[in-house]
């Protein structure tokens, strides 16, 4: 109780209750649609890019209080990112919620450590990855349209 | 009311081995019944002496073992058709639960009779095992999927069902007690009026045999389907009962062993009923174990268990109703004992997460009945199932286990 209630609290307060980057965006450069059948969660994310690098990403949705706070920190995080360092702290990050061992190359998760928690209730991991596996696809989508140009 | 003064939890408790252990450093409170139920020490044994004195195929040696299990597996036929009281026993048909008892009646009965523009009516509060196999049959005929809308409290619009039973209807499927509200349905009404057409009905009992005496013949249902495992029984088991005048007219579901009388590269006969449709070795430990649930519910009794789940369904109704910012999904005037609830300031997943916490499952997410969530505008809830081993201590704990939850969400 006293580790969820850790978790909780570090989580919780503030991006939950008011995440940030939480819009729609007009005309954006990648967008996806994010859906965990088993539990409902829905997460949109909108994507700007400018010479590689994050210019702009926002999410809207409805999520549980992980979904949604991971969500919102991993927008934080993602600004200004180049579209390598971003998928390099994506599979940082999923690696530290997935995995025993250290990550070969292991990129500092700054603000993002206290999601590491999730990792004890391995139901509950899908609820933080589903964000970032949604950015995962629309960065993808993007790189996509830019490769068939 | 002597039945219920006469009610004794604890000895039913102390025949579930589970229900003793603890989670998370709490005694457990297993409330995910609709999900699926626990296990009596009477299944659990049947199913061991079983494997342990009598195991062999059924219906093919001569040898002793294969005649005992041959024995105990039509023993268990033989028990269902008189908990729901089947007018014989080659009515009830052993599947692997409600949703292929469900596909077979939409491949076997449904689809050979469909024509481009038939209709099948169901109802908004499906479960999705009672929606996609007609969705299947349709887009295999052409035929139209007709859904019968449903009252903010969670009840069937009579009118609107009376008005949808069209010419064109071909066969009507409901549910009798709705898994993510606890609407126990009229379906004896329903059952009426499509036969008044000439119409036949299939009624998904999975959630209403563990609650509710179901008597096929008073009811007149075509076909009624159900699981094992949320009667107290194995998983892997369940039951389709079928009029015999319907089942004989169907093309069998699955090809194979034991449901053929001879075989040639030519010619096959299929066997009789039940076991045209019983194709392959069964899942010969499952029946047996369903057999065992059957008699211990019976020797419980079904109107006991009803009467003592319905005081926890009134208990739990008011206790919850007190939580500030909690709303119950689902308030129809019959309901079996489950409380479908969300939160303003909790997500389900969420509350699920911190009532395990305190010992206490409950099932979150959509239920597999998206199309209800939809109606309410609620992505998920969180739904707390009741059975006839829960007691009222039991009902507090979850009551306190939700307002801590939101206190800490403040």
């Amino acid at each position: 109780m006293e580790n969820l209630r850790e978790l909780y609290q570090q989580v919780i307060l503030d991006h939950n209750k008011n995440p940030r980057n939480f819009r729609k965006m007009e005309h954006p450069d990648g967008f996806a649609h994010g859906n965990n059948p088993l539990c409902g969660d829905q997460i949109d994310i909108y994507l700007k890019l400018k010479d590689g690098v994050v210019e702009d990403v926002s999410f809207d949705g409805n999520g549980c209080a992980i979904c949604t706070s991971s969500a919102s920190m991993m927008t934080v995080a993602l600004k200004g990112k180049t579209e390598a360092e971003a998928k390099a702290l994506f599979d940082s990050f999923h690696h530290a919620l997935t995995e025993d061992t250290a990550y070969p190359d292991d990129i500092p998760l700054g603000k993002l450590e206290v999601l590491k928690g999730v990792k004890d209730y391995p139901v509950r991991v899908k609820c933080a990855t589903l964000a970032w596996h949604t950015f995962d696809a629309a960065l993808r989508k993007f790189q996509g349209d830019i490769s068939t140009e | 009311m002597s039945n219920v003064a006469q009610y004794d939890v604890v000895s039913i408790r102390n025949d579930f081995p589970i229900l003793s252990r603890e989670v998370h450093g709490r005694p457990l409170v297993y409330l995910d019944n609709a999900a699926s139920s626990q296990r009596p020490r009477q299944v659990i044994d049947a199913v061991r002496g079983l494997y342990e004195h009598s195991y062999s195929n059924v219906h093919r040696g001569v040898h002793q073992l294969s005649q005992e299990s041959s024995r105990l597996y039509e023993d268990a036929r033989v028990a269902v058709r008189g908990f729901i009281n089947a007018s014989c026993v080659h009515e009830v048909v052993f599947t692997r639960g409600t949703t292929e008892s469900i596909n077979l009646v939409a491949q076997s009965y449904a689809r050979p009779l469909l024509k481009a523009g038939d209709e099948i009516l169901i109802t908004h509060m499906e479960h999705h095992s009672n929606i996609v196999p007609w969705q299947m049959v349709c887009q295999q005929t052409g035929a139209v999927l007709k859904v019968v809308p449903i009252s903010d409290a969670g009840e069937l619009e009579m009118g609107r069902f009376n008005e949808m039973l069209s010419d064109r209807t071909r066969l009507v499927s409901v549910v009798h007690v709705s898994n993510a509200l606890g609407t126990v349905n009229p379906v004896k009404t329903i059952i009426d009026a499509a036969h008044a057409k000439g119409i036949p009905v299939l009624v998904d009992g999975a959630q209403a045999v563990p609650h509710i005496g179901v008597d096929v013949q008073e009811l007149n249902a075509d076909f009624y389907v159900f699981s094992g495992h949320k009667l107290y029984g194995p998983t892997g088991v369940g039951v389709l009962y079928g009029k015999e005048k319907l089942l004989n007219a169907m093309p069998p579901y699955q090809g194979g062993g034991d449901m053929i009388l001879s075989v040639s590269f030519e010619k096959t006969e299929y066997n009789t009923l039940p076991y045209k449709f019983e194709a392959g070795t069964p899942n010969i430990a499952g029946v047996i174990g369903l057999g065992a649930a059957i008699e211990y519910v019976r020797k419980i009794g079904l109107g006991a268990i009803a009467a003592h789940e319905h005081g926890l369904l009134e208990y739990a109704t008011k206790q919850l109703k007190q939580i500030e910012g909690l709303r119950i999904i689902g308030e129809a005037g019959q309901k079996a004992g489950l409380i479908s609830f969300v939160l303003d300031a909790v997500h389900p997943h969420d509350i699920g997460t911190f009532l395990d916490a305190d010992g206490v499952a409950v099932r979150t997410g959509h239920h597999c009945a998206q199309p209800v969530m939809d109606r309410y505008g609620v992505p998920a809830t969180a739904r707390a199932s009741f059975a006839m081993y829960n007691t009222f201590k039991e009902i507090d704990v979850l009551a306190e286990a939700i307002v801590k939850t939101i206190e800490m969400f403040g």
